[in-house]
């Protein structure tokens, strides 16, 4: 899982592919789960360190990370 | 160190032209406690979903709306509709406000007495009242508002029998300008029936009319309808005295004031469009002020407003159960209230807001209720922070019809809170339980075995 290389993303949330001229608006928490795949990180990884850091329980934690990588590569802002 | 608040991670494509890149921002801050009594503990503690009432509220609006009247007419009672909000506590904050009580059934009837009315504060309103309804209120002393000729002649058979001179007025329906014209309550004023009520009445003297009174509709947009409405009961009132030299002690102009909420498909919001107290105040005492009733023979004025009253003091506190997507990519967000508890949803695009904090950023989504049924819609869309299972909204304004609308249907009814005028919270109905449904019902001796 790695972020494809011609997207930027802002600290402010503003995501820009400019293989395609699209732009997204992401949360935070949304920017740091980015942020943490930028970082090679794995989703196992990334869950660990979104526990630790957030009152959330897992299965909630679990389903919304899952969606939201979904998200993500249907927006081909991430690729396998 | 206490962990963070998980908002659920979200992305949104922008559209070009779209200049605010979090899209379209969410304007209110969080509801995270009520008259200084925190929501989640509230939660916790009564579960989820909680309605919770604010004393506090019910009693600064009814302060607020009595002195805007008394300041333009001198002689102003209100008569709590119990049909609005008929929790005894609720109406007790009424009666000790001084509010008399508006019923239009037994049971309200029976209500309004054990909560300490004495029959001669209490106004007996609607279509249904049988004989012996009407016994106990003649009896009592209370004012029944005829609504039919049926009604009026099975007054003045009682009168005559029981030997008592029943207090009565009658209600008038009548051309307001506004349209649909509620014309199915009372005797119409335009075609001269409600004339032929009165000299019926007045022509025979086995009963005291004593006021007149209209109800022109509910959330009525235009303080003007009730101008027009006090001018044709201020014209019955003149004429009344002139023909039988009888006075009206007082015209009741029912309920109907707009609360604040937006109405189903309005395009601005209600705090921006209801009039205010002060606007149906100035159009009612205009009326009778500037009408042809002499000064010192001025009635009283009694008002039955209800939703106006009580909307803003009420809450309800839920829980989100789940977020889903729809097939076409929307989002859903079901929430554990439904159309059960929340029956006026059918009427307004309710305020909904998260009770813990957020960012600026917003999606768009359906939200749903609960229950198993394609009814159960509490918002078609609704603009708000990306929640999650678990996350705590409250829906503000449901003070007016719920608790007495509300059905019994799929689940059972949660528990309803009162905050006091010192914070201090008290559970005023509790949720109901399987045995008190269940309570009501019997099995006939050959279905009890199920295995014959
Ligand atoms: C006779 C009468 N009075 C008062 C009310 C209270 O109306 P609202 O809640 O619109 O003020 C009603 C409501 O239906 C009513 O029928």
């Amino acid at each position: 899982m790695k972020i494809n290389k011609k997207i930027a993303v802002s600290e402010s949330g503003f995501v820009f592919d400019s293989s395609t001229g699209d732009s997204f608006s992401v949360n935070p928490s949304g920017i740091e789960i980015i942020n943490l795949v930028r970082e090679n990180k794995a989703e196992d990884d990334i869950r660990k360190i979104l526990l630790d850091k957030y009152e959330v329980s897992v299965p909630v934690l679990e389903k919304s990370l899952s969606e939201f990588l979904g998200s993500l590569r249907i927006a081909k802002i991430i690729e396998d | 160190m206490a962990k963070l608040h998980f908002e659920r991670p979200n992305i949104k494509k922008l559209n070009v032209g779209i200049s605010n890149k979090f899209g379209s921002k969410t304007e209110f801050e969080p509801i995270t406690e009520i008259d200084g009594v925190d929501i989640k503990e509230l939660i916790v503690k009564y579960g989820s979903p909680l309605f919770i009432i604010s004393e506090k509220t019910i009693r600064e609006t009814y302060r607020e709306a009595k002195q805007t009247f008394e300041n333009r007419f001198p002689k102003v009672q209100f008569a709590w509709s119990y049909k609005t909000n008929y929790l005894d506590a609720v109406c007790k904050v009424f009666h000790q406000e001084g509010s008399w009580a508006e019923v239009v059934s037994r049971f309200e009837y029976e209500k309004a007495l054990e909560n300490g009315m004495p029959g001669n504060k209490i106004i007996f309103n609607g279509p249904d009242k049988t004989e012996d309804d009407l016994k106990i209120a003649i009896e009592n002393k209370s004012f029944i508002h005829i609504d039919h000729f049926d009604e009026l002649y099975s007054i003045m058979n009682l009168a005559e029998h029981l030997k008592k001179k029943p207090k009565v007025a009658i209600r008038v329906n009548m051309d307001t300008g506004v349209y649909p014209m509620w014309d199915r309550f009372g005797f119409n004023y335009e075609n001269g029936e409600a004339w032929e009520a009165i000299n019926k009445i007045l022509m025979n003297d086995k009963l005291e009319l004593i006021g007149l009174h209209t109800h022109i509709g509910t959330f009525m947009l235009s303080a003007n309808a009730y101008h027009i409405a006090a001018s044709k009961l201020a014209d019955l009132a003149f004429h009344i005295k002139k023909k039988y030299n009888h006075t009206i002690q007082y015209i009741d102009m029912g309920g109907g004031f707009a609360s604040k909420n937006t109405l189903k498909g309005a395009y601005l919001s209600g705090l921006d469009t209801s009039p205010t107290f002060n606007d149906y105040a100035e159009a009612i005492s205009s009326a009778l002020l500037n009408s042809e009733i002499p000064p010192d023979s001025l009635p009283m004025l009694i008002l039955e407003t209800g939703r106006a009253l009580i909307d803003d003091a009420g809450s309800l506190a839920g829980t989100v159960i789940a977020i889903k997507k729809l097939s076409d990519g929307r989002r859903s967000t079901i929430v554990d209230f439904g159309v059960n508890i929340l029956f006026t949803s059918f009427w307004y695009e309710h305020k909904v807001t998260p009770a813990q904090g957020f960012t600026q950023y917003s999606e768009t989504s359906s939200m749903y209720g609960p229950l198993c049924m394609n009814i159960d819609v509490i918002r078609e869309t609704i603009t708000l922070p990306p929640l999650k299972k678990g996350d705590n909204l409250v829906v503000s304004r449901i003070g007016a019809y719920n608790m007495t609308q509300w059905m019994q249907f799929i689940t059972l009814r949660p528990k309803v809170v009162m905050i006091d005028s010192n914070g201090i919270t008290h559970i005023i109905r509790n949720n109901e339980l399987l045995k008190d449904v269940k309570g009501l019902e019997s099995v006939p001796e050959h279905l009890k075995k199920i295995n014959k």
